[in-house]
């Protein structure tokens, strides 16, 4: 089998699938050219992540990374959510094939450029950390093919 | 996980029919000798073979001793290509210009790709939307040095099947090698060596209810390539290593089978073919790729827009669909399917696409049982997809 039963979990029964209405942070990452775009959708209550949605547009791992991803971030505080890595998201699904790698990059990204958006919708400074390495306002760049 | 279970991918293998195993049986456990040996025990396998031989020659209007078995249908097209490009060189001409097709199987490309590097010129020919060579096309690009014409038959990933006939023609008129890979048209279409005027067709035994491991190259007399695999000099010299007899045996009787019922099974599989087009094509920002009409009888390929075909199989699997897909996300590669690419759609659409190839173990109820789940799964996906608006029933992109 290609994926971990984990992964096969996360991808036939995604937690946290959908939009959230008047959200306060919202960010998009990938590019349909590559084949992967995620939408990311956070609900902010002080400092904490109350609530979290997503839509991704891609293959197995896209879809099992963007779930696992918000499970690992409901709940937590900015701060929190800001450290989480792509590699922690593959850890969590018990690992995922090298060339499926990128899938995690896109997802720590996803919530990076949300947390972004919630600083710029509240008019306050984007942190260094959340900044990526392209721009991807329009949801067109993916840091793995281009 | 489901309880139907349905093997739609016939294009990428088969299931080794009851007749070619049975055929093949004896000579595992019984008739194992060598056939290089002069005993008598050994000398019943030599005479098998040298009927499977004659059987897959008819099947293909061809001369027995015309067809040399090999290992499958990529070493047959790496012979061919090679043979072709040593052939030359034996004859002190190191250099040449072969002309192909850009939506070849990767066992012609990049067996091209190599020649390339050795000093070779290729001319990969496009295709036009539907998957079809311009003949005319192929005719501009023959050169004074233009060694060989490869052109494959049908083609795997849409089914289009390409004007062999034409083609051959024209290449014998040029008086230029043509070859064809056929291993997606063999059993499946009528193939006949003397109509397509064809020099060399590679053809591949599982993908027609033989085993694996075993295919055959035909070479039209008085041609001769090199050898690709020198040795013990079986195959008249030309293709060393102890023959799979059990191998040709099934393959023989997996294609005389897979012909005798040809005309009644294609027009079976064409059927519930169009029946899963019709059905399909009918969803929103879905297309039918490869041409309409003259596609193998049973392959159906679409993309669906807003889907990636990674996810589209996993979820059929679970509906116990067996399907496949070009998708970049379903090989190891970030680039979806140069076949999908060079008939001019976008990579962002290349990405959603499915194959679903029938065959004969296939009925009308599994035709039904798809046309239930395909569009489901198509429909969740689209859901949960970003570039989707469920409302409007289109994509968000602008491509």
């Amino acid at each position: 089998m290609l994926y971990s039963d984990k992964v096969m979990d996360h991808f036939e029964h995604p937690r946290n699938v959908g939009e959230i209405e008047n959200a306060d942070g919202v960010g998009q990452v990938g590019n349909p050219k590559c084949g992967d775009i995620m939408k990311m959708y956070l609900k902010i209550d002080g400092d904490v992540i109350t609530d979290v949605k997503f839509k991704t547009f891609g293959c197995g791992s896209a879809i099992a990374t963007s779930s696992m991803a918000t499970e690992m971030i409901k709940g937590k505080t900015i701060g929190e959510a800001m450290t989480l890595t792509n590699a922690a998201v593959a850890e969590a699904l018990d690992g995922l094939p090298a060339y499926k790698m990128h899938c995690s990059v896109l997802a720590e990204e996803a919530i990076k450029a949300a947390l972004a958006d919630y600083y710029k919708k509240k008019g306050q400074p984007v942190p260094e950390s959340l900044k990526l390495p392209c721009d991807c306002e329009e949801g067109h760049c993916c840091s793995a093919c281009g | 996980m489901s309880e139907r279970f349905i093997y739609a991918d016939h294009a990428a293998t088969t299931a080794v029919t009851d007749t070619a195993l049975a055929a093949m049986l004896p000579h595992f456990t019984r008739d194992y000798g060598n056939p290089s040996s002069l005993y008598r025990f050994a000398q019943e396998g030599k005479t098998h073979l040298e009927q499977a031989r004659a059987q897959v020659a008819a099947c293909l209007n061809a001369k027995p001793e015309e067809l040399y078995f090999t290992s499958g249908g990529t070493e047959a097209d790496n012979w061919a290509l090679r043979g072709v490009a040593e052939l030359m060189a034996l004859k002190g001409k190191k250099t040449g210009h072969i002309i192909t097709t850009a939506i070849e199987h990767h066992a012609v490309l990049h067996t091209a790709q190599y020649l390339e590097k050795l000093g070779y010129e290729v001319t990969y020919l496009p295709v036009d939307g539907d998957g079809l060579v311009d003949p005319a096309a192929v005719e501009q690009a023959i050169r004074p040095d233009t060694i060989l014409i490869s052109v494959m038959a049908a083609n795997n990933e849409i089914g289009t099947i390409q004007p062999i006939a034409e083609i051959g023609a024209i290449a014998r008129a040029h008086k230029v090698l043509f070859h064809t890979d056929a291993v997606q048209a063999v059993g499946h279409i009528p193939v006949d060596v003397e109509a397509w005027n064809v020099d060399l067709l590679s053809l591949s035994g599982h993908k027609f209810g033989g085993p694996k491991g075993i295919g055959a190259l035909y070479m039209r007399k008085p041609l001769r390539l090199p050898a690709l695999i020198q040795g013990g000099g079986q195959e008249k010299g030309r293709r060393s290593g102890t023959e799979n007899v059990p191998g040709a045996v099934g393959m023989a009787a997996a294609l005389k089978e897979a012909v005798d019922r040809l005309p009644e099974e294609s027009a079976r599989l064409a059927t519930l073919r169009d029946k899963l087009i019709a059905g399909l094509s009918a969803l929103p920002y879905t297309r039918l790729t490869g041409h309409p009409v003259k596609r193998l009888p049973g392959t159906a390929s679409f993309v669906f827009e807003g889907v990636e075909g990674e996810a589209l199989l996993l979820h059929l699997d679970a509906k116990g669909i067996c399907a496949s897909s070009g998708s970049a996300c379903s090989s190891a590669s970030l680039d979806p399917s140069h076949v999908l690419l060079t008939i001019g759609l976008p990579h962002a659409i290349a990405h959603g696409s499915l194959r679903l190839s029938l065959g004969p173990d296939n009925t009308e109820g599994d035709v039904e049982y798809m046309l239930k789940e395909v569009p489901a799964v198509v429909e969740y996906l689209r859901e949960m997809s970003p570039v989707w608006d469920k409302d409007a029933q289109k994509p968000t992109w602008e491509l």
